[in-house]
Formats: C-alpha cells, structure tokens, sequence
C-alpha cells in the first residue's frame, strides 16, 4: 500500500468519526425518567427519603389540604367560590373524573360501562348533605375502590372540583325559574324538539 | 507511438463532464431521499413496548383526555409519562387478570416503575417545552398527529430543525382556541382567525426564529 492511500484512507475514517459522533446529541446529564447505571434501583429520579418535607411542600394548612378543621370534614370553602373557579373544576372533572362518574355525574361513565364498577351517582341523599371537605378528602386520599388523585389534581384544583360537584347535585332539582330570565329562554329552546 | 488518446475520447471528455454532474445531483437526491426516509426520520414506525398500549383503544374508544395521563403537559417542559398507579386506577378493576398487562401489575406489586421506550426523543443540545406551546393554542395533532387512530405509538413527524422553523415562521396556520388543543381533529387553515389568536396569545414572530431560542 503506498502513502497515497493510507492517507486516503485515514482521511475517509476522520470524516466517518466526524460524521457518527453524536456527543453533544447525548451529554452527560439525565432528562426525565431516564434510566441510571449509578442508583441500585436504576432510576435518574430519587424518591423523597422518609421523614422528610421538599421544599415549598409543607402542608400546614389543614383546610386546604385535607379539606378538614381538627380532624372532621367541613362544609367551608378556604377560598372565595367564584365562576372562573367552578369553570375550571368543570374542565379538570371532565379530565379527571368524568370516565368513571360520568359528565353528570351519575356514575355511568365510559369505563363504567366497560366494567369498571359503578360509583354512586352525586345525586343521593347522603352525598347531597356531604361536607365540600369530604369530597377535598376523596380526591386526596382516594375512598375504597377509587384511587387517590392527590399526584395529578393541584390541592387548589381539588376545592374547584368539590364546587362543581355541588353545581351538578344542584343542577339535577333546579327548576326554569332558578335560571336567570335571559337563560330561560335558550334552555328552553334546547328543550324543544 | 500508437495515438494515446484514441478518436472516441473526444466525445468521452464532454460526456463525463456531465456524467459527474448527473452522479453528484443523484448523490445528493440520495442522500436527501435517505435523509427524509421514513428508515431514517422513523416517521410512521411504530415502537414496541413491554405492554402494548394503544392510544387508539384508551383515546378513541374510552374518550380519556390527554391531560388524565401526561399531567404535566400544561405546566412543564416535559409532557411526563403516566405511572403505574394511573394505569392501576382503572385496571385494578378491569382486564386484571389479562396476560398483557402482567408487567403492570409487576411493576404495581415491587414499586418498580415501568420502562417505556421513547418514540419522540430530540437530541440533548435543543431545548424543547410543551408548556408554552399548549398555552399558546398549537394543538397536540399539530406535532403528533393523530394519536387516537395509533395502536401503537408512531412518531408522526421528522422533528428535524426544519420542521420546527417551518412553524416558528408562521404558527398562525396552526392555531387554535384554548378548548380545542386536546382534541384530535386537524387545524383547518383560516387566516383570519390565526392572525386573531397571534394577537390575543401575543405572539412575537419576529425572534421565534432565533437559534437561541432552540439552542440554550
Ligand atoms: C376509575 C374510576 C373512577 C374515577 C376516575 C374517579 N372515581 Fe370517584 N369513585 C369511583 C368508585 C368506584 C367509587 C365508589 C367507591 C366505593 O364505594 O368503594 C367512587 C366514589 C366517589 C365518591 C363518593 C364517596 C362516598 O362517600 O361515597 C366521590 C365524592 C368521588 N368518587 C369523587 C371523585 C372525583 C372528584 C374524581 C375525580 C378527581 C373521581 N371520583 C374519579 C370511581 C372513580
Ligand atoms: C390512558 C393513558 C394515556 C392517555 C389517555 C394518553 N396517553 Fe399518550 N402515552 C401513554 C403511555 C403509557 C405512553 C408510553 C407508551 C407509548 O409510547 O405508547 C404514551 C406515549 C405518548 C407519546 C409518545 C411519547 C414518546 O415516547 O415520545 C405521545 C406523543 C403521546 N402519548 C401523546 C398523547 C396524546 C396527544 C394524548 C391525547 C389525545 C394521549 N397521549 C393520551 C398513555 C396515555
Ligand atoms: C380510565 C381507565 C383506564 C386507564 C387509566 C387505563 N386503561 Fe387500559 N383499558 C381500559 C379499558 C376500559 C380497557 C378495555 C377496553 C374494552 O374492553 O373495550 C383497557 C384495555 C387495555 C389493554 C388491552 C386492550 C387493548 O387492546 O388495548 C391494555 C394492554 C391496556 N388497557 C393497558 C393500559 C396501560 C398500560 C395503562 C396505563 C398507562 C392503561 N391501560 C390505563 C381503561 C383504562
Ligand atoms: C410544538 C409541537 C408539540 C406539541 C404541540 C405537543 N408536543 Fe409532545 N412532543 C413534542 C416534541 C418535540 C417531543 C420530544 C421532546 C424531547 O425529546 O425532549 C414531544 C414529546 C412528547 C411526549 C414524551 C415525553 C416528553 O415530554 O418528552 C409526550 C407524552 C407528549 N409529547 C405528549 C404531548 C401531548 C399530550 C400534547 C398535547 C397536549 C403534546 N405532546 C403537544 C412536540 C410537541
Ligand atoms: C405547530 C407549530 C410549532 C411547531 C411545530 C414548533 N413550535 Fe415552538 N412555538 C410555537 C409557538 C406558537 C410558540 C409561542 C411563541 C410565543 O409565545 O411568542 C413557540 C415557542 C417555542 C419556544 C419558546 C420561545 C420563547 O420565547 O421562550 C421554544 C423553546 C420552542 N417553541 C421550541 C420548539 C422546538 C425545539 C420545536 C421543534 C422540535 C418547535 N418549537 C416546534 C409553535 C411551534
Ligand atoms: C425552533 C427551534 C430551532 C431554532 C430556532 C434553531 N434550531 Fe437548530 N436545531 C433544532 C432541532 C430540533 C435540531 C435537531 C435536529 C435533528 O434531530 O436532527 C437542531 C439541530 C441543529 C444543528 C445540528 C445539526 C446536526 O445535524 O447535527 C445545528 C448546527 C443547528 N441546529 C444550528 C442552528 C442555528 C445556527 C440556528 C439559528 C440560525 C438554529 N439552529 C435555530 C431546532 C432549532
């Protein structure tokens, strides 16, 4: 082999490592839910160790978080209950709860009908006088066959999903005359065939 | 001396001239071709994963929203992937006994999270977040086409540099009101209700092109 080629050769190599290497593509650093060869577990995430509060993440405020005072659930709102707040407990029901409980809840939704077993509907006696806290609590700590929400609803979300679910018991007895006059007419419209 | 250049070289030297010229451009068509192959751009190429989860059956069938299992889409940079516990919330009831979701019930019992093979997956030097585009109106079929017709998650776009830009240069085509960014129908096209939301949403066009805008 002369020099000629070797160096031919040697040069078509360096343009292939050029070519192929892709450090900057893949740096040294994880982003999320990457795997680790370094923790036993093999996870990039840590787990929070026991006993300890992240920061930002103390929960002293027993109403807004547990949806309790001293221990009992209570029918008391930590926050004033507007429109644009029951609006967004309508979007993240509909998110969140609407597969199970139904748009309306009656507890017919879409995995009910799949198999799921049915929840009760909102609409009875004994959830009608429930406490606002109580439902806080069921998101937050789940309730028997029903998984807790607490990782993916914002204890604020919570409250304004506690309110919507009151609009829907209150909607399921309201008559015409509850609907403000200029409501009445489209509802009524809606009604018609 | 026999002639060392023989009669027919006269024709062979024009002709080579352009037979390089032809071999370039089919270089360069090649490369393009590979380049923009479904091979290379992995467009359309389903991913398998130890479960075989179908965004057709739990979007489409099931109506579950997008936000019930990527949480984080609205809020984060990352769209986040769904833990074990939220697949358990309907499946601890239903299909519990089904062998494709053995691995599930795996990970459940040992606190093990499950491992999802990436589909979408930019190179670490571009810096990409979801939040910001959700808030701003581009809709998930925009980026990830129609997912709730996908038994298996395919990547539905290149992802490459360009694609990006083509957007940057003009979002108004891909804009849509706020209620509609989850659903999984195509943006149709209308002028003058883009140039409405780039106004409403605030959209500076001007610096959307800027490298650094991608390249932190
Ligand atoms: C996977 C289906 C499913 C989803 C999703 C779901 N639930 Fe439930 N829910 C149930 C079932 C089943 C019950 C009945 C549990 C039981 O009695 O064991 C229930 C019960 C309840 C109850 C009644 C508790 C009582 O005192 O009887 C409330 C309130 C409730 N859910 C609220 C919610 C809210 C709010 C959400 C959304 C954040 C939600 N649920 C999402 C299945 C679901
Ligand atoms: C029931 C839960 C669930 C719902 C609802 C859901 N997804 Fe997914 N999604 C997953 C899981 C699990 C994966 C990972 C497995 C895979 O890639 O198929 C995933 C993966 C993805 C990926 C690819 C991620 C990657 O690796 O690059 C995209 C994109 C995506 N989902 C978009 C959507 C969109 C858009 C919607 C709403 C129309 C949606 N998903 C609804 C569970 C869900
Ligand atoms: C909101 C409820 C719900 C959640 C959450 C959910 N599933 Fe399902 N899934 C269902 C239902 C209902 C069926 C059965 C559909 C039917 O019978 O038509 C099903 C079916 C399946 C099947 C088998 C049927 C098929 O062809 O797709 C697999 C595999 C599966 N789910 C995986 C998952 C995984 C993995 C997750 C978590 C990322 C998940 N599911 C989260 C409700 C859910
Ligand atoms: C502007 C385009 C764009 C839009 C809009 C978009 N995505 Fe993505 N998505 C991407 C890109 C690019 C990636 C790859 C990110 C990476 O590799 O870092 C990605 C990755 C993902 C992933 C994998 C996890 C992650 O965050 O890397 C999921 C899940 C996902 N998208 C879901 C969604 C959902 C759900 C929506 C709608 C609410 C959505 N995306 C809207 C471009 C988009
Ligand atoms: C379908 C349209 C579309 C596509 C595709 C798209 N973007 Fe965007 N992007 C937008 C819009 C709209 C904004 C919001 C601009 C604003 O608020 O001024 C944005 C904003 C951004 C921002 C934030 C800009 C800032 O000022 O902070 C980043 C970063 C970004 N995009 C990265 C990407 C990357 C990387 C890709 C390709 C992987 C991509 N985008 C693809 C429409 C798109
Ligand atoms: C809207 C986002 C965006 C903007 C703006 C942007 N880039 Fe990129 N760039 C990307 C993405 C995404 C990739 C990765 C493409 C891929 O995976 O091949 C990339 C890749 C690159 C690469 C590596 C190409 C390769 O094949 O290895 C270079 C170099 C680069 N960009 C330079 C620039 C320069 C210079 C500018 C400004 C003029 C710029 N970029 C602006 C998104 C962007």
């Amino acid at each position: 082999m002369n020099v000629g080629t070797a160096t031919l050769c040697l040069a078509a190599l360096a343009v292939c490592c050029v070519a192929c290497r892709r450090d900057m593509g893949h740096q040294a650093y994880h982003r999320p839910l990457d795997k680790s060869s370094f923790f036993p577990d093999g996870m990039s995430a840590r787990r929070l160790p026991a006993h300890t509060v992240a920061r930002g993440q103390l929960q002293e405020d027993e109403l807004f978080y547990t949806g309790h005072i001293d221990g009992k659930a209570v029918d008391l709102f930590p926050m004033p209950v507007t429109r644009e707040m029951i609006e967004r407990g309508q979007q993240r029901f509909d998110i969140y709860c609407a597969v199970c409980h139904g748009r309306t809840g009656q507890g017919n939704g879409m995995v009910v009908r799949r198999g799921f077993p049915a929840p009760p509907s909102y609409d009875l006696d004994r959830l009608r006088a429930a406490p606002a806290g109580h439902f806080v609590e069921v998101i937050t700590n789940g309730y028997g066959l029903m998984y807790s929400y607490a990782s993916r609803v914002e204890p604020a979300d919570r409250w304004a999903i506690a309110a919507y679910i009151r609009v829907l018991q209150i909607s399921r007895t309201a008559a015409l005359k509850d609907a403000p006059p200029d409501e009445r007419a489209k509802l009524q419209q809606e009604v018609a065939p | 001396m026999p002639q060392l250049f023989q009669r027919y070289t006269n024709t062979l030297a024009p002709a080579s001239i352009v037979a390089v010229f032809i071999a370039l451009s089919a270089a360069v068509w090649g490369m393009h071709a590979i380049i923009f192959s479904p091979y290379a751009t992995e467009v359309g190429q389903p991913v398998s994963q130890v479960v075989p989860f179908s965004h057709q059956h739990h979007v489409s069938g099931l109506g579950i929203d997008c936000r019930y299992c990527h949480t984080g889409v609205e809020t984060s940079a990352f769209a986040g992937l769904p833990a074990t516990e939220t697949c358990m919330t309907c499946h601890s009831q239903i299909w519990r006994d089904a062998p494709m979701l053995e691995p599930v019930r795996q990970s459940w019992a040992t606190g093990q999270p499950l491992h999802w093979n990436r589909v979408h997956n930019l190179p670490d030097y571009v810096y990409f977040d979801h939040s910001i585009h959700i808030q701003k109106g581009v809709g998930c079929i925009s980026c990830h086409g129609h997912v709730d017709r996908m038994p298996l998650m395919a990547k539905s776009e290149t992802l490459y540099m360009r694609w990006c830009l083509d957007c940057h240069k003009a979002p108004e085509v891909h804009l849509r009101p706020a209620n509609e960014v989850f659903v999984m129908k195509e943006t149709v096209p209308d002028e003058k209700r883009g140039a409405a939301l780039l106004r409403a949403e605030e959209i500076d066009k001007t610096h959307l092109q800027d490298c650094s805008v991608c390249h932190r």
